[in-house]
């Protein structure tokens, strides 16, 4: 007797970039092209498979929506069982088109710059699956430190100083981060007895007074671990200097990472500590709100502050990493739903914008550029050099039209996705608790508001400074790099249109998150395969 | 016993603790070596010792867990050991070419001062 194939679906994501990774280490580095295809071809794949996920999940092919996938036939909470539900297919759709995008763009010229790219790319995207896929504890720390170390990989290519020094910080502080986690697990290992994920939401009612201290301390170290991912304000000190050393679509991957950590608080926090009873309910909560709304604040300033262009973006993807750490810290359905929307929007805008900010880059004469910020700096008069009258070039006007875009789905402006998230973000926060609006959510609107026209004020006066400055010259773009940046902001258009839709879809997978209960009936309950164990006998 | 292995940690730890936040780049791995060693120790108790006991009987029949160790820390520091030992040589390898590159042992890869 064997599973149905929709059962293996569920390991796919994992298995096949490990497969295609692999294969593409033993191929020679000057066959870019072939080793740039099968690279596409798994990414095609991925694609195909979380698209797969989703229908099943949503569709009630699997009961409550949720596929159980268990290890060599080890029945849970013994063996490690692969868990896929909507909010993991949806994360393995947004990574699948994220990887499609950044693979796309590096085609031509950032693939080439070192050795490897496309087995570290397809390593990161083995351990960014499995880190959505998985239901155990211990295999989690093993799918991070597989997406890490391909990470570490990815930062350092194409090797010049500013990488170097970005991953010696970056490196060494997600290795203290690894050290948390195991810390972390090993409490959460001796005061339960358990690491798969279910199994610990059940065993929580029973853990005694003097252990739930110790499993407090445990939940806390490893909260730490996540929040360092997600650049909780202290702990996200690297995370500027690294996206802007990255090469563009490295730091648009690395944008996804950082929902990473976001994502297993998410799924972690909601599991374990969002009952109403309990004594461990509500564990953190005030962390997570209050973090954020630090976070939101710290980005804000920073992105005012920074002069940098990939500083601009990594302060921007702070605040929306802060913004979500403090949607989940008051865990309301409305606003985990508002919440996801968020993270898909700004997510794909964030990737949009580290992608597009290296062809702005490009397209400006550099030796013009400095002198129109020095003539900023010591308020000379500009004189235009060019008659009035003369028409944009058309890579000018998409490189302008694309940027312009991106600035309004991050500052949360009409009429793009962004506008959507942060008025449905509001809008929860105004209902919730029955119309009572507490003082943190007050805080949190007016955080918001602000971090926005922070935003805004910083986007503007980079555009200003680009595309109206006389340093632009006329860009020659390739059809491999319009491509994706189009592409990403199309997908924010179309969340725009199809709101309605996603949103249905969205509240499904919040309300899934609210039932705890849910997990562990269909997880532990899982039968394993008769026949197969004594079958050798 | 328990309290010679928690001190020892503790020791471990706190000399790792120390050892990160030195400015030379060779003392930062070294610290981020003695915090694993620390933290495999750490995995390897949890929960409790157990001394003189095996952690799997090859008899038939049903065993007694009293009389056994629990195997799952064991696998856990295993795995644990082999991905802290690949990624600190990731570091060191790092190292080496900061080193190469800038001319210098720091973590910020200038000299302070300069």
């Amino acid at each position: 007797m064997s599973l149905h194939w929709s059962q293996h679906l569920i390991l796919a994501p994992v298995l096949l970039p490990l497969l295609c990774g692999t294969l593409l280490i033993l191929l020679n580095e000057s066959r870019h092209q072939l080793k740039f295809a099968i690279n596409f071809a798994s990414v095609l794949g991925l694609l195909t498979a979380a698209i797969l996920l989703m229908a099943m999940t949503d569709s009630g092919y699997w009961q409550d929506g949720i596929g159980v996938y268990l290890a060599a036939n080890w029945a849970a909470p013994f063996g490690i069982a692969l868990v896929a539900d909507r909010l993991a297919a949806l994360m393995l759709l947004l990574t699948a088109v994220l990887a499609g995008c950044a693979l796309l763009y590096s085609m031509l010229r950032w693939s080439r710059i070192g050795v490897h790219f496309h087995s570290l790319f397809q390593f990161l995207l083995m351990g960014i699956n499995g880190t959505f896929l998985t239901h155990d504890l211990f295999n989690l720390f093993v799918f991070f430190e597989v997406m890490l170390a391909a990470s570490y990989g990815l930062v350092l290519h194409g090797y010049n100083l500013n990488r170097i020094r970005a991953g010696m910080q970056f490196i060494a502080v997600n290795l203290v981060a690894s050290l948390m986690f195991l810390i972390g697990i090993a409490l959460i290992y001796a005061t339960t007895g358990t690491l798969n994920m279910s199994d610990l939401a059940q065993r929580l009612a029973d853990v005694g007074e003097a252990d739930m201290v110790l499993l407090k301390v445990g939940a806390a170290v490893l909260g730490i671990a996540f929040l360092i991912k997600s650049a909780m304000w202290p702990l996200g000190f690297w995370l500027p200097t690294t996206y802007a050393a990255a090469s563009p679509p490295v730091a648009a991957m690395f944008v996804l990472m950082t929902k990473v950590g976001t994502y297993v608080i998410l799924r972690l926090w909601l599991l374990l500590f969002s009952g109403d009873d309990g004594a461990a309910a509500g564990f953190g909560a005030n962390v997570l709100l209050w973090g954020g709304m630090a976070t939101i604040a710290f980005g804000a300033v920073g992105m005012l502050a920074s002069d940098k262009q990939g500083k601009l973006t990594g302060y921007a993807a702070i605040i929306s990493s802060g913004t979500l750490l403090a949607v989940i810290g008051l865990g309301q359905q409305a606003l985990v739903t508002a919440g996801l929307f968020y993270l898909l929007s700004s997510t794909l805008a964030m990737a949009a914008f580290m992608l597009l900010i290296e062809l702005i880059e490009r397209s400006r004469n550099p030796v013009e550029a400095m002198l129109a910020l020095t003539m900023e700096a010591f308020e000379f008069e500009e004189t235009p050099e060019q008659p009035v009258g003369v028409g944009m070039p058309a890579a000018l006007a998409f490189l302008g039209l694309s940027f312009a875009c991106c600035a309004l789905v991050i500052t949360g402006l009409p009429p793009l996705s962004g506008f959507i998230a942060k008025f449905s973000l509001f809008h929860s926060l105004l209902n919730g608790d029955g119309g009572n609006v507490a003082p943190s959510s007050l805080t949190l609107m007016v955080l918001m508001l602000l971090s926005g026209l922070a935003a805004i004020i910083a986007l503007m006066r980079f555009g200003v400074r680009t595309f109206w400055a006389s340093g632009a010259v006329n860009a020659r773009l390739q059809i491999t790099e319009v491509v994706p940046v189009g592409l990403l902001l199309l997908l924010s258009v179309v969340l725009t249109v199809q709101a309605e839709p996603i949103f249905a879809y969205l509240e499904r997978i919040s309300a899934d998150l609210q039932r705890p209960e849910l997990y562990p009936g269909r997880v532990l309950a899982e039968p394993v395969v008769p026949g197969v164990v004594d079958g050798g006998k | 016993m328990e309290l010679t292995i928690a001190i020892a940690i503790g020791v471990l730890f706190g000399s790792g603790v120390w050892l990160i936040l030195r400015p030379r780049s060779f003392q930062v791995l070294t610290g981020l070596l003695l915090m694993s060693y620390a933290v495999n120790l750490f995995i390897f108790i949890m929960g409790q010792l157990w001394v003189d006991m095996p952690p799997l009987t090859l008899d038939d029949g049903v065993p007694n867990p009293r009389d056994f160790a629990d195997p799952l820390p064991q696998a856990l520091v295993l795995t644990a050991i082999v991905i802290g030992f690949a990624t600190t040589a990731l570091y060191l390898v790092l190292m080496i070419g900061s080193r190469g590159v800038t001319g210098t042992d720091h973590v910020d890869g200038k000299e302070t001062g300069q």
